[in-house]
């Protein structure tokens, strides 16, 4: 583990942007998440790590609602975005996703063009007055997405017909032009070559400037790489949280040692 | 990645509360519950549909299933019997002893009504023929009393059912108007009742002019024989076609032509199969026109299309794995094919049949073009070969027959005959679903 | 039935020829079976196929081929002069045929002795009402040119017949012998067994290439027959129809348009019913129905998809129709007098749209279920609702599945006989109406081969051509239509 790259680490700016209490997951019979605690803060990468099946993407659903289009998933506890109850009755799930923005493990660009695929969010949540703001929003999108110079010239050209990590980046763009706060990645760099995963990551670290970031992950490396804070999750427990380079020297918790270090996962 | 790093850190735009819907999510959340709006309707308009063919076929074809009768008792002695046997119009003689009879039970009833023979004839038709042709038979029950179920016209049936009235009928020879007051007093003495028509389940076809007396038995058993024609031909052909395309054919040309042939045939109208079984089976081959054998025919190339594409899909969902295990023992590929392979698909090959036949038995349109509509379909057949050979209808076709009729009591018939059609057409389907729920297996 | 007979035989043959092989390939190797090449059964199997493949060929062959050799023959004899005035060969033919069995029958019934169905009759009018008491049916007086055609008819026949038995028994004594002959230790009996069932499973796979052709020819040779009666140009380009009836002479307007747009003016009514009916079904069922709702609704909706066209056509008939007249018709609630009788566009439309809802809903739904999650998930996830989702995401992925289905449906419309035939009408009209009365290819195909029309005049020829019409037109759309669905399937493949 001596070739991971230490970021900076400006953290803890002591804004909670989520918080969770006491959240408990059941899919029909099974108990997935088991009384998860955890603070996330704005502007910062959030890791959440574990072995397969432990639940970090099922939490990370929670927090935009998406668990919601599973017929036999139940949430219960609460989680508060800027102190607001996201499980709230008078919460429509369809604002709160415009606010907590989320990319797929496979990128998954709509069958249209490049153009429509980012112009999508914006129109349907009436984000610009007008065509021209539309483009404006378009290539903001874009450039922050880290792919305007490669695509610029075929914004019409259907969004399909990119390559695995372009089509990623598409997908983070896209989820940016809706202007969210959160931003919210489930095993985002899984189905990328590890050219296309390094060209993501570094997106992820400009991202933080201005979201907070909350990142799953299947590979150390990566969440060492990208992240400030790391949270371990076991058999739908949240096990530690904290710091990336605390967790990864020197874990509280033997079970998270016996993950870093290789014994269990 | 220069375009990034140059953007100065915006800040997200001022974040509005979760908790209050903005007017632009009102508007999106109407127009979702609109368009949920239209998806319920889109279904509720097409259970509707259903209920309301449901509701007209139940209505419009339960009366075909009754039919009214008037049931007088009386005795007739010796001497009477005799005395009517000497007489020179020996059925007048007996119809006055019904008559008699007639007005004996209204009486007793406490009706007083007057009528002429004449009136009772076109209300029950010829009496006396019925009556002597029992007693000239049953001798023996001289003396005794004999209780009589006479069947009514079809006109006289359809004012009880409501089809004729008052005021759309005309006096003709058939029925007059007259006679409708002693049919509302027969009814109210409780002579005339509505019975069971079980000549409709069991009688022939009736000529173009007698609704009363047409029973769907005849062209049943003409299905029948129709059916077995395609379940002995179609199920063997079908499974054979679709074992070799699912286990034995190679990839190459021929194979690709056998598979767009069976996908187009799956699709090309009925109709059209009734052309070819016109052409080939009538014209070109000179088998018998009408016969149902031409009919299963027709009705087995329409019908193995649906069988091939069912049983490749009760193939394709047995495992490899039982194959391999059978080609590890040593087994032929025939012997992996037809010993674990083919077992294991029966139920499914049989579910699929089944829906097949049923297809195949409510379909009309090739059957009209190899004459089984311009038949009437007077009787049964001879024998089991005749059953096959000589002209008959089918149920589908014997509908449509009382469709086209002008008289309006062949209505009734024809939604009768539907219910009887449904009927069989739902024990087929339960008897699949039976199958398929009882031996589905999961792989 | 010495049909029936010749099959028994047959069978009995290859039943006795099954034991003999068995057992002698057993007894050959010593009645050890080990000692032979196959299982014992396939010795047997291997003479069974010997003995029936043959003769059962020879005799489907000879039964196809008989009438039409006895049929040239005897029509040889047919003097010009038997063919009265308006009638033709053809029709003679019929009548032989049918005084043939009818003769055949009142010999069988002994109603009439062998002598006398062979003599040539002396008296006709005796002859053909001894024919009517057997309860034969044949026209008024026999001629004697068809008495006699008709029994030379009866002679071939027979002798057909029985060279037929004897050649087909004679061939599964033959397959009977050489059988027996190869069932030696060392023959490779289930390898042959095998290739000859494999020959058959073959056949009965090329039925399906049978009948494609069968109905090609039927409507290609019939078609051709018609263009040498009546032009091609009136056919194709006339906008009148106006078949005159059989007997009745003058000319007939044979043009196809007129057919062609009420079959294409009722599809487009039953496609306005079906498509948004059973597209939003299909949406409702596949993004929104719980699950009890689709188990409950689903399999209700496709009842309407089993019950058989007649029911549709009556339906339309008696309820649909009356009901539309006592709405759109004179006098009707409405107050405006638009409908004349049950019998018109939107009577046959609407029903054939009710018909059509669960082939539309179904397809759609198995096409919108193609559509990959993840698609749906990304539209979720930048907070679009579901209908949305649905209209902006699912719909544009799924529309090339979703134009192949309607095509589909299309083809299913045009093709539709019953429910035009006694809910559309008989006259062919060129009008935009659609509370008048029209009719279609299919019902007048169905009017053209039921009526009385003679078999060779273009009135009844032309049903073919319009068969032929039929079916290029379904065909094509359906070649299009499964084009398009299988892309579309193989692009989430």
């Amino acid at each position: 583990m001596n070739d991971m790259r230490q970021v900076e680490r400006t953290v803890d700016t002591g804004q909670h942007k989520i918080t969770a209490k006491n959240v408990q997951v059941h899919y029909g019979d099974t108990h997935a998440i088991k009384d998860v605690n955890v603070n996330i803060e704005d502007k910062t990468v959030t890791a959440f790590i574990g072995p397969s099946g432990c639940g970090k993407s099922t939490f990370l659903r929670c927090i935009n609602r998406m668990n919601d289009t599973i017929d036999i998933c139940r949430v219960t506890g609460d989680i508060l975005i800027d102190g607001e109850d996201i499980y709230d009755k008078k919460v429509d799930p369809v604002q709160l996703r415009a606010k907590v923005g989320m990319v797929f493990q496979k990128p998954n660009p709509f069958p249209k063009s490049i153009y429509d695929n980012i112009a999508y969010g914006p129109r349907i949540h009436g984000l610009a007055r007008n065509k021209a703001e539309l483009d404006e929003i378009v290539e903001k999108s874009l450039r922050r997405g880290a792919i305007w110079d490669e695509v610029k010239d075929r914004l019409h050209a259907p969004g399909t017909g990119l390559s695995g990590g372009q089509q990623q980046r598409l997908c983070i763009a896209r989820a940016v032009a809706t202007e969210p706060e959160v931003l919210l990645m489930d095993e985002p760099c899984s189905a990328l070559d590890p050219i296309a995963t390094a060209q993501v990551e570094e997106l992820i670290d400009e991202l933080r400037r201005n979201y907070s970031v909350v990142i799953v992950t299947h590979s150390m490396q990566q969440a060492a790489r990208v992240s400030q804070k790391t949270a371990f999750f076991h058999l739908g427990n949240l096990v530690e949280y904290g710091e990336t380079g605390q967790i990864f020297t020197n874990p509280n918790d033997p079970r998270t040692e016996s993950y870093i270090t290789g014994r269990i996962g | 990645m220069t375009d990034t790093l140059s953007q100065t850190p915006d800040a997200p735009r001022k974040s509005a509360s979760l908790h209050t819907q903005d007017a632009r999510t009102k508007k999106r959340n109407a127009a979702e519950a609109r368009f949920k709006f239209y998806g319920l309707t889109a279904i509720a308009i097409g259970l509707f549909f259903l209920v309301v063919l449901a509701v007209s076929i139940v209505r419009s074809g339960l009366p075909a299933f009754t039919q009214a009768v008037v049931n007088v008792e009386f005795t007739l002695t010796k001497e009477q019997f005799d005395d009517a046997e000497s007489q020179l119009f020996k059925t007048k003689a007996y119809s006055g002893f019904f008559n008699a009879a007639l007005v004996e039970r209204l009486e007793a009833s406490g009706i007083e009504t007057e009528f002429d023979e004449k009136a009772v004839e076109r209300i029950l038709g010829k009496t006396g023929g019925t009556i002597r042709e029992y007693f000239r038979e049953n001798q023996g029950e001289l003396g005794s009393p004999v209780a009589f179920s006479l069947a009514t016209s079809s006109r006289v049936d359809g004012y009880l059912k409501g089809r004729v009235t008052r005021e759309n009928m005309e006096d003709s020879r058939f029925l007059q108007r007259a006679d409708l007051d002693l049919v509302d007093d027969l009814q109210a003495a409780g002579i005339l009742k509505q019975a069971f028509n079980w000549n409709f389940i069991t009688g022939a076809d009736s000529g173009v002019d007698n609704p009363g007396g047409a029973g769907i038995g005849a062209s049943v058993v003409g299905s029948f024989f129709m059916m077995l024609v395609v379940l002995f031909l179609s199920l063997p052909i079908g499974v054979a076609a679709s074992i070799y395309l699912e286990e034995f054919a190679p990839q190459n040309r021929f194979t690709d032509l056998i598979e767009v042939n069976i996908s187009n045939l799956a699709a090309v109208p009925s109709i059209v199969f009734g052309i070819l079984g016109l052409a080939v089976f009538i014209q070109f081959m000179h088998l018998p026109q009408s016969a149902p054998l031409v009919g299963g025919l027709v009705l087995t190339l329409m019908t193995l299309p649906t069988i091939i594409i069912s049983t490749r899909a009760s193939l394709k969902a047995v495992p490899p794995s039982i194959r391999d295990a059978a080609l590890g023992l040593g087994a032929s590929k025939m012997q992996a094919v037809f010993h674990h392979v083919l077992p294991l698909a029966m139920p499914g090959i049989l579910t699929g049949t089944i829906i097949g036949l049923a297809q195949a038995l409510g379909e009309t349109a090739p059957l009209l073009l190899i004459g089984m509509v311009g038949f009437v379909a007077r009787g049964y057949p001879d024998g089991f070969v005749a059953g096959f050979t000589e002209p008959n209808s089918a149920m589908p076709a014997q509908i449509y027959t009382w469709a086209a009729r002008a008289d309006v009591g062949f209505y009734e018939k024809a939604w009768g005959g539907i219910i009887v059609l449904l009927l069989f057409l739902l024990t087929m389907n339960i008897i699949a679903i039976i199958l398929r729920r009882r031996f589905e297996r999961r792989w | 039935m010495p049909l029936a007979w010749l099959v028994i035989i047959v069978l009995a043959i290859a039943t006795a020829g099954y034991v003999v092989g068995r057992s002698r390939a057993l007894s050959a190797a010593g009645g050890n079976a080990r000692g032979l090449h196959s299982l014992p059964v396939y010795y047997g199997a291997n003479v069974a196929l010997k003995i029936i493949v043959p003769a059962f060929g020879i005799m489907i062959l000879w039964l196809l081929a008989q009438p039409w050799v006895i049929e040239r023959s005897v029509a040889t004899i047919i003097p010009d002069s038997a063919v009265a005035e308006g009638s033709n060969r053809g029709l003679v033919m019929a009548e032989v045929r049918r005084t043939a069995s009818g003769i055949v029958n009142a010999v069988a019934s002994g109603e009439m002795s062998r002598d006398v169905a062979e003599e040539q009759p002396g008296d006709l009018e005796e002859f053909t009402q001894r024919l009517k008491d057997a309860g034969q049916v044949v026209t008024s007086t026999l001629s004697a040119p068809v008495v006699a055609a008709a029994q030379r008819y009866n002679v071939l026949s027979a002798t057909g017949a029985l060279y037929m038995a004897g050649l087909v028994v004679l061939a599964s004594l033959a397959g009977l012998v050489f059988g027996i002959s190869e069932s030696r230790p060392d023959f490779r009996a289930r390898n042959v067994v095998e290739q000859g069932v494999r020959a058959l499973l073959i056949g009965a796979a090329s039925i399906a290439i049978l009948t494609t052709l069968g109905i090609v020819l039927s409507l290609v040779f019939n078609t051709i027959e018609f263009f040498r009666l009546y032009p091609a140009s009136h056919y194709f380009f006339s906008l009148e129809w106006a078949p005159s009836f059989s007997g009745r002479g003058g000319s007939s307007e044979l043009g196809v348009l007129p057919l062609l747009w009420g079959t294409f003016y009722i599809s487009i009514v039953a496609l306005i019913v079906a498509v948004p009916i059973g597209l939003f079904a299909a949406i409702y069922l596949s993004e929104y129905a719980s699950h009890r709702t689709r188990a409950f609704a689903k399999p209700l909706l496709e009842v309407l998809a089993g019950i058989p066209t007649i029911v549709y056509g009556l339906f339309a008939l008696l309820t649909v129709g009356p009901l539309l007249v006592s709405v759109f018709g004179d006098g009707g609630l409405l107050g405006v007098d638009w409908q004349g009788g049950g019998r018109a566009v939107i009577t046959a439309g609407g029903v054939m749209g009710i018909m059509l809802i669960p082939f539309v809903s179904s397809l759609s739904d198995d096409i919108i279920n193609a559509v990959p999650q993840a698609m749906r998930d990304g539209s979720y996830g930048l907070g679009a609702t579901k209908s949305e989702t649905i209209r902006q995401v699912v719909l544009p992925a799924a529309l090339p599945g979703i134009v192949g289905a309607v095509l589909l449906a299309a083809s299913r419309a045009i093709g539709e006989t019953m429910i035009v035939v006694l809910g559309a009408g008989a006259a062919a009209r060129l009008s935009l109406n659609p509370f008048e009365a029209m009719t279609t290819v299919t019902a007048k195909i169905v009017s053209q081969l039921t009526g009385d029309s003679d078999f060779a005049s273009p009135e009844a020829l032309v049903a073919f051509a319009l068969g032929m019409t039929l079916f290029i037109l379904t065909l094509g759309l359906n070649v299009v239509a499964l084009y398009i669905v299988r892309t579309y399937r193989e692009q989430y493949d």
